[in-house]
């Protein structure tokens, strides 16, 4: 999408613009490109598929946009470990697969973060995010931006953040990218 | 979950793990585990022809990519073809046509790939029966023996990928086939990057079809009967009988090889196809009309494909298919799990084809668009990795898409499916005094054969949890297993 390889950060927005707020991921990567950060590769697809674990390989660091079904407003950063584990069922695959694939087969110690955007409309299939979500959205880029400018990774995880939102359990889980 | 009534018992699967998208197994058992009843549920969300009507016919193959995160280029390029149609552009420029055919190459070399190597290999490398901690791709990469298997499959993978990329322009809406051609042509920068990498993508090709041949024939008597019937496959052929992944006319045969119709224009398609709902199914189940839904279904994708051609015209894809059907004589192979060896047949066909038009001048051509008379209904067809896809439009004098109907390759395979669960279950879990995740797994080993992407099939969003629940005839809980 941006950045013709030779980025130190890979930044994958996942999602599918299709079903309103799961575009979020894909928005965001989107933004990202046409801001051309230095040193900042941008991916955009429909979900994490395994061929990710390459290029994953290849950066020192990863982040995963997602859309947050249920986590924090307006979101979250954290960081995500390789994990192996038996949720790697489908033709797609949640980040601590793709992390897993990227240390098992290319002996890479990436390091990864998930920026989980909290979403709203996610059953309809139709275009376009929705208002809060695309609030949540800006204030998103606008953070990650910040981030990817200084590296500080660990860091950022590490502010205060936002409280959870009301009426949701602030689990944090992502929809997966499948359609 | 299981549900008693009476004297019965049912298991579900909820969902098939590594298959795309929501579905779920049931299967009914009587007071002494004998298996009365197996089927294969599909939730069902059909939105996707609604969100297209209105629309714009030229939005259309750009559109339809957001049906699945899968095989996008197979619903871009039957879209495209439709709406080829519609601007009476359906004669394309050499450049158009073999950027497209290189667009669909690449999708087949990496769908086939993902599947062999990530999602079919776990259980033929560590057994149906193996433990589930090992037994997916992760237990392959972890495995110093089978570890380059995996690395093989990512960077297949990749490779296809990148080939999409540079011939559709993007992984989301990609651009590339547009009404009547396509919006670009190939770089000689592009081509020679992908070139330097052909002999590699062939030999891991070569490898692949080996393990896959390998396992069917050593395990030929197992196989045969796991999950397997007669059944009827139908496809797209070329003119002289060739096999065709992106053109050509339907071919439907029996299973003795006996031709039921052939060389038809798919723009015809309904006069000879129908489907059929039945009422414990969301996911239709297609029939050849002259036969009827009793006799009449049929199965699609690389097993039916290798079948009903007369050749393949990549010489290594043929050789391999003319072992392959010397296995049953040259009669048509009806064994389920042979969709393994005849998927990497096409694997070693679609790289042969991916090195033959890297090697073509005309993908450097600046003749991209054609059209003529405007149409206002058409059908597009191509052959998805997983089977026929069926796109057909109305459009009207508004340019505006007024109907659509969209027949994807899982529901060609619904029938199939559930005879290939009804026989496993029949002949591995009946009667058995527990029903373990290895014995479950064998059902679904019997439907990851087809390489099912349910999300296709249903148009749905869904996560992929595992719950299997066992209960007794009078109602009981006596075993619960999840997985994600």
């Amino acid at each position: 999408m941006s950045g013709a390889g030779g980025g130190d950060v890979l930044v994958i927005g996942y999602g599918n613009p299709a079903r309103r707020d799961d575009g979020l991921g894909p928005a965001a990567a989107e933004d990202l490109a046409r801001r051309g950060l230095p040193g900042v590769d941008v991916d955009a697809d429909y979900q994490l598929t395994v061929e990710d674990a390459a290029d994953v390989a290849g950066h020192e660091v990863v982040v995963f946009v997602d859309a947050d079904v249920a986590g924090r407003e307006p979101f979250d950063f954290r960081p995500v470990a390789a994990r192996g584990e038996l949720g790697f069922s489908s033709h797609g695959c949640e980040p601590p697969a793709v992390m897993a694939l990227a240390h098992d087969l290319f002996d890479a110690d990436t390091k990864g973060y998930i920026l989980g955007i909290r979403g709203y409309e996610f059953d309809e299939l139709a275009e376009g995010l929705s208002a809060a979500a695309q609030a949540n959205l800006q204030a998103a880029v606008e953070f990650l931006d910040g981030v990817l400018r200084s590296r500080k990774f660990d860091e950022a995880c590490r502010r205060p953040g936002p409280a959870p939102a009301a009426g949701t359990k602030g689990n944090g889980l992502c929809k997966t990218g499948n359609t | 979950m299981v549900k008693a009534t009476g004297k019965l018992k049912r298991v579900v699967i909820e969902p098939v793990t590594r298959v795309e998208g929501h579905g779920k197994v049931s299967i009914l058992l009587d007071e002494n585990n004998r298996v009365t009843q197996a089927r294969l549920h599909v939730v069902e969300f059909r939105g996707f022809e609604r969100f297209i009507l209105g629309r714009p016919y030229w939005e259309v193959p750009v559109l339809v990519q957001r049906l699945c995160g899968i095989c996008p280029v197979s619903h871009h390029l039957a879209a495209a073809k439709a709406m080829d149609r519609i601007v009476g552009g359906e004669k394309l420029t050499p450049t158009a046509e073999k950027m497209r055919r290189l667009m669909h190459c690449g999708q087949m070399f990496q769908s086939h790939a993902l599947h062999f190597f990530h999602l079919c290999s776990p259980d033929l490398l560590f057994g149906f029966d193996a433990d589930p901690a090992i037994r997916n791709v992760i237990g392959v990469a972890k495995d110093p023996r089978y570890k380059h298997l995996a690395v093989q499959g990512v960077l297949m993978r990749k490779y296809g990928q990148e080939i999409i990329k540079a011939t559709a322009g993007k992984k989301i809406h990609g651009t590339g086939a547009v009404p009547g051609g396509v919006n670009k042509n190939l770089s000689i920068e592009e081509r020679d990057g992908f070139l330097k990498d052909v002999e590699q993508m062939l030999e891991w090709s070569r490898g692949a079809l080996k393990i896959a041949r390998d396992y069917t024939v050593e395990h030929l008597e197992a196989v045969r009967d796991f999950g397997s019937f007669p059944s009827n496959h139908l496809s797209l052929v070329r003119a002289d009988g060739a096999m065709d992944l992106y053109h050509g006319n339907l071919r439907a045969i029996d299973a003795d090889g006996n031709k039921i119709f052939d060389q038809v224009d798919y723009q015809g398609y309904a006069d000879y196809l129908a489907e059929e709902v039945r009422p414990w199914s969301y996911m239709k189940f297609p029939f050849i009309k002259s036969l009827g839904p009793e006799t009449g279904w049929y199965r699609v994708g690389p097993l039916a494909r290798i079948n009903t051609c007369d050749f393949i015209d990549t010489p290594e894809a043929e050789a391999a298919r003319k072992e392959f059907m010397a296995v049953t004589d040259g009669k048509p192979n009806n064994i389920t799990m042979a969709y393994h060896w005849a998927r990497m047949i096409e694997l070693l066909h679609a790289m042969e084809g991916i090195r033959d038009l890297l090697n073509d001048g005309d993908l450097q051509g600046t003749d991209l668009r054609v059209k003529g008379e405007r149409r206002g209904e058409a059908v597009g067809l191509v052959e998805a990795p997983r089977g026929t896809l069926f796109h057909h439009y109305k459009v009207d004098d508004n340019d505006q898409v007024v109907m659509a109907n969209l027949i994807v390759s899982t529901t060609s395979n619904n029938e199939p499916m559930n005879r290939a669960v009804q026989g496993v279950a029949a002949q591995h879990l009946s009667g058995k005094p527990e029903i373990t995740e290895g014995l479950l797994n064998h059902v679904e080993v019997a439907i990851r054969a087809y390489d099912p992407c349910l999300s296709c099939a249903t148009h749905a969003l869904g996560r992929m949890p595992l719950a299997v629940e066992l209960y007794d005839a009078e109602g009981h809980l006596i075993d619960k297993k999840t997985k994600r």
